[in-house]
């Protein structure tokens, strides 16, 4: 199966490579493979990563060589979730540690792996800039902020729920 | 109560929205320049204002947007840096999220007195609902006739752009976030030639912090002048402090540089102090990067003077016993944690975000890791600390970007000002393991000066 | 305006440790202390001058700049990679004069070698490997590392190179090398920090026909010859220059030979170990040149290639040993320390048969001389 992005996406792919001048299309390099991996499945295979090349027309290497330096492109599947419990100073100080231990009693799960149901992936990321807000992970596209416990239990219990919903 | 110019609007109800924002007084500094400023007249002002950039390095904008290079027929570029990725970190975040429009405002005066008609904002990728809140302003703002073709008649054209990163604190450096922006890997560039002179494109350009260009906003309204009566001696004008760590009320908070650190600490005003009734035991000034100082050269310098939150002051005693103003980044620790721990988690951010070009940091920042690893879990031995102290020395000042000394410094500190903690880790390795140090002597009054 | 044009700017004046050079406007620090050669030349890992855009990676190369320029005679307060930093007229350079740039080299010797894995002994590139040549002039006895080395997956990149991602510097060279004389790059750096890594991604091989100019320019044993792996030590083997009428380039090559047999094809080196230049063009080879015609027949042999003494591989005592200039005197403001031992004569000494010495080489003789004198 050839892999392919609707005609929106392929809009939206245009309006993205408009926002340079002519000849820097590479430029929209990284929105677009933010708008691939949101669309294939969560990760970039290597099938999307030359499809992305073919369609801004780069070598594929060049493709690879980006996606690989930037943390927030995976590379090999995730969970359908995927939690980024920040651990750097000011969160370690108010207890992100506890965070990623009370995730592993409630899921099983230890950084980098995933629950066998392939709901939840668990990543310890470095400073998410919500130092402020401690301790924190990154659920998605959201900041999920001061949390605690009955935090964890609540977010859990609403991913459950909309992957039910999905299904 | 200091005088706020950036935040003073930020709890009015939809400030996020154009109306709300206009109504209250929004693009007039806009009107102001497009209609009766000249650029250079724009830049004159900034000059005037004593802004230093708000960023970290703290270099004056009005010097930094003199440097840019003018040849005929090459565009130039306006980059805000919106990568605020520096640990302890997150003044920009809630300028753009609350009040977006500051932002973009400033950035249409300043593309217009650099010439720029085609500005970027590089925000970083874990930012994803900001760039949708960017996005609206923008929007909005172009509706009302601030952006696009011949703004307000002036013949100024200026279009804006919110590009998204993808994860890596180096892109936060100037040429790193350049490359990024043409769709590269984030590889800071050597320099020379300096992005004045070769940047976007390799297109003379300016990049600026998210902060730095909002402050534009009351220096066209007000005036350089009258920004600059405002703070003390070369810290001008007001600062953003995000303050976290152990202290009851983290948050971001606009100071005027006249307050001491204290006061900011234990007022209620701002920090509210530290929680739980605990001491005070370090405290890093300027986001992870600068020096930590313990609480007894936090509070008063090495003279015995009051320190105050400024540039001048923070930075007071140099090295050896002061910090950095940096990027506001206000990282409070109090007597229960462990400096070992805490700079452990510092040495693996920075090897983790460490682009691998150079060989000092790439190899050194994981070295350093290690070792603090090593130390905080009881399997260290008191010679990795002189190893640790080489180690930063020489990576220090040695790396094509200032990333190598980001890491080095927080390490150097660490051991200059608490060497007996990590002594004490590796003499009681099992205790290490139990409890921490404590406060010890950290906030004890200095009787000798510090050499 | 046009007569302005053709006059050639004044050359500039830069003073490197003691000794004054005049260099055109535009010339780095680095080339111009090649310009001067010997001792005051810093090592370069990464910067290479045939290859755009390469070179302030390493930090090898790093000089203290004790006065900018003549105009503004303020020193640099930092060291400065001296393959990115040009030359200003009156600027004063301190390179083996300076402490700091000896120390802070070391440490950079340190960081190359912290994660190599030191596999010399089965190496290619041994013998003719700059981080060798590095680590001996200065770097430090022993490590103080004690971690286990990183190491990375290996992938075959095709059938005519072979990849050690372990012995990899990162100096980038490889990659310019496939963007500037390839038009197809299918290898580059992934990963960042200390996991980036030259790879492929796919492990598609890599058949350019000048891709074999990346064994040339790698400094160390990441990419080495497979036609020639395990096959020889290069010091065994004696390097001749040949050439042949090539279609594709320029034909110049060093052939290594044991016997008359073609072990290894190679570009011709110049003293700074890179790829020697014909009429301002470098001699690059293609592929057909160096993995195919391994027969003695299929080239004109020229005759012994000249090696720089500094080599290991000049062992063999083939002629025309190039000696390298000798500066220290120069250096030294007209002084000449006499050295208690000169580290590059030390091949010399097992010139002399040992035997021939008079007194007691051995403790056996010793006994045999004690016996005779009784």
């Amino acid at each position: 199966m050839k892999l392919s992005f609707t005609s929106e996406q392929l809009q939206e792919v245009q309006r993205l490579v408009s926002r340079y001048p002519e000849g820097r299309e590479k430029s929209a390099l990284i929105p677009v493979l933010h708008l691939a991996q949101d669309t294939f499945g969560g990760w970039l295979s290597t099938e999307v990563m030359d499809y992305v090349a073919s369609l801004l027309q780069l070598k594929p290497i060049e493709v690879y060589e980006v996606a690989s330096f930037y943390s927030m492109f995976n590379l090999s599947p995730v969970g359908k979730h995927l939690l980024e419990v920040c651990q750097t100073g000011p969160c370690m100080l108010n207890g992100s540690d506890s965070i990623v231990e009370y995730i592993y009693q409630r899921l099983g799960i230890r950084p980098g792996e995933t629950t066998t149901d392939g709901q939840f992936t668990l990543k310890t990321v470095e400073c998410l800039g919500a130092c402020g807000y401690a301790p924190m992970l990154q659920l998605g596209e959201h900041y999920k902020e001061h949390l605690t416990k009955e935090k964890i239990d609540a977010l859990i219990e609403s991913c459950y729920a909309k992957s039910a919903a999905l299904n | 109560m200091g005088r706020k110019l950036l935040l003073e609007k930020a709890h009015v109800e939809n400030i996020r929205s154009y109306e709300v924002y206009r109504k209250e007084g929004g693009y007039r500094s806009v009107e102001k320049a497009l209609k009766t400023l000249s650029p250079d007249q724009v830049t004159e002002e900034v000059k005037k204002s004593g802004l230093r950039g708000r960023g970290g390095a703290g270099f004056p904008t009005g010097m930094k947007w003199s440097f840019l290079a003018k040849p005929e027929g090459v565009p130039r570029y306006l980059v805000v840096n919106a990568d605020e990725s520096e640990p302890g970190t997150f003044k920009d975040r809630y300028l753009m999220e609350f009040i977006p429009h500051l932002l973009i405002e400033g950035m249409i005066t300043s593309s217009y007195a650099l010439g720029s008609n085609r500005s970027y904002i590089y925000i970083r990728g874990e930012y994803a609902w900001i760039t949708h809140i960017l996005e609206q302003a923008i929007e909005e703002a172009r509706q009302h006739g601030w952006l696009g073709k011949n703004i307000l008649g002036s013949g100024f054209d200026c279009d804006i752009y919110v590009q998204r990163g993808a994860g890596a604190y180096i892109c936060g450096e100037e040429t790193a976030l350049l490359e990024s922006l043409e769709g590269k890997r984030g590889n800071p560039r050597i320099k020379p030639p300096f992005p004045a002179v070769k940047g976007l494109w390799g297109c003379p350009t300016v990049v600026n912090n998210v902060e730095t260009v909002a402050a534009l906003v009351p220096i066209i309204n007000e005036g350089g002048e009258e920004y600059a009566k405002i703070g003390v001696g070369k810290s001008t004008g007001t600062k953003l402090i995000s303050a976290c760590g152990n202290i009851n009320k983290p948050g971001v908070y606009e100071i005027d540089m006249t307050i001491s650190v204290e006061e900011f600490i234990y007022s209620d005003e701002y920090c509210g102090g530290i929680p739980q009734g605990k001491k005070l035991k370090a405290c890093i000034p300027g986001g992870s990067s600068v020096p930590i100082l313990p609480a007894n050269l936090l509070l008063k310098t090495a003279k015995g003077e009051t320190r105050m939150m400024n540039y001048e002051s923070l930075a007071d005693g140099g090295f050896a016993s002061g910090s950095m103003m940096g990027s506001g980044g206000f990282i409070v620790i109090d007597d229960s944690q462990c400096v070992v721990r805490h700079t452990y988690t510092l040495a693996r951010f920075y090897r983790h975000e460490s682009c691998g070009q150079c060989s000092p940091c790439r190899e050194g920042t994981g070295w350093m890791e290690k070792i603090l690893w090593n130390l905080e879990t009881g399997k260290g031995c008191s010679s990795d600390i002189d190893l640790l102290w080489d180690i930063q020395r020489k990576i220090e000042g040695n790396t094509i970007c200032p990333l190598g000394d980001a890491a080095a410094w927080p390490v150097a500190a660490a051991i200059r000002h608490f060497r007996d903690e990590f002594e004490w880790h590796v003499t009681h390795p099992e205790e290490a393991q139990k409890r921490n140090f404590g406060l010890a002597h950290y906030a004890d009054p200095l009787t000798a000066p510090v050499a | 305006m046009a007569d302005e044009i053709k006059k050639a700017p004044a050359p500039l004046k830069v003073t490197i440790d003691n000794i004054t050079v005049e260099v055109p406007a535009g010339t780095t620090i680095l080339n111009a202390a090649r310009q001067i050669g010997g001792d005051v030349t810093p090592p370069a890992m990464c910067y290479y001058s045939k290859l755009e855009g390469s070179g302030g990676k390493c930090r090898t190369c790093l000089v203290e700049v004790a006065a900018g320029s003549a105009a503004d005679p303020r020193p640099m307060p930092k060291l400065v990679a001296s393959c990115r930093t040009t030359v200003m007229d009156g600027m004063v350079v301190k390179n083996i004069t300076s402490e700091r740039v000896q120390e802070a080299r070391a440490g950079v010797v340190e960081f190359l070698l912290l994660n190599h894995p030191l596999d010399c002994p089965v190496c290619d590139q041994a013998g003719e490997c700059h981080l060798q040549d590095l680590g001996y002039e200065h770097g430090k006895e022993g490590t103080r590392y004690q971690f286990d080395r990183r190491t990375f997956e290996k992938e075959d990149i095709g059938p005519t190179i072979q990849l050690h991602m372990n012995r990899c510097i990162l100096c980038y060279r490889c990659t310019y090398v496939a963007d500037q004389l390839t038009d197809n790059r299918v290898h580059g750096v992934l990963d960042r920090g200390d996991h980036a890594n030259i790879s492929t991604h796919i492990s598609k091989a890599i058949d350019n026909n000048f891709s074999g100019n990346m064994i040339d320019v790698c400094p160390v044993g990441a990419l080495t010859d497979k036609t020639f792996r395990f096959k020889n030590r290069v010091w065994f083997t004696k390097p001749v220059d040949a050439h042949r009428d090539c279609p594709d380039c320029c034909g110049k090559v060093t052939l290594w030979q044991r016997g008359d047999e073609v072990l290894r094809v190679t570009a011709r080196k110049d003293e700074w170990g890179e790829v020697q230049s014909y009429e301002g063009k470098p001699g690059w080879i293609c592929n057909t040149c160096r993995f195919e015609k391994k027969a003695a027949t299929d080239w004109v042999i020229e005759g012994p290639t000249s090696i720089n003494r500094h080599s290991v591989i000049s062992q063999g005592h083939y002629l025309g040993l190039q000696k390298p200039k000798e500066t220290i005197q120069e250096v030294m403001g007209g002084l000449n320390p006499r050295l208690l031992m000169d580290i590059h004569d030390v091949s010399e000494v097992n010139k002399l048969e040992l035997s021939q010495l008079p007194g007691a080489a051995t403790s056996a003789n010793y006994k045999n001389e004690s016996t005779k004198s009784e």
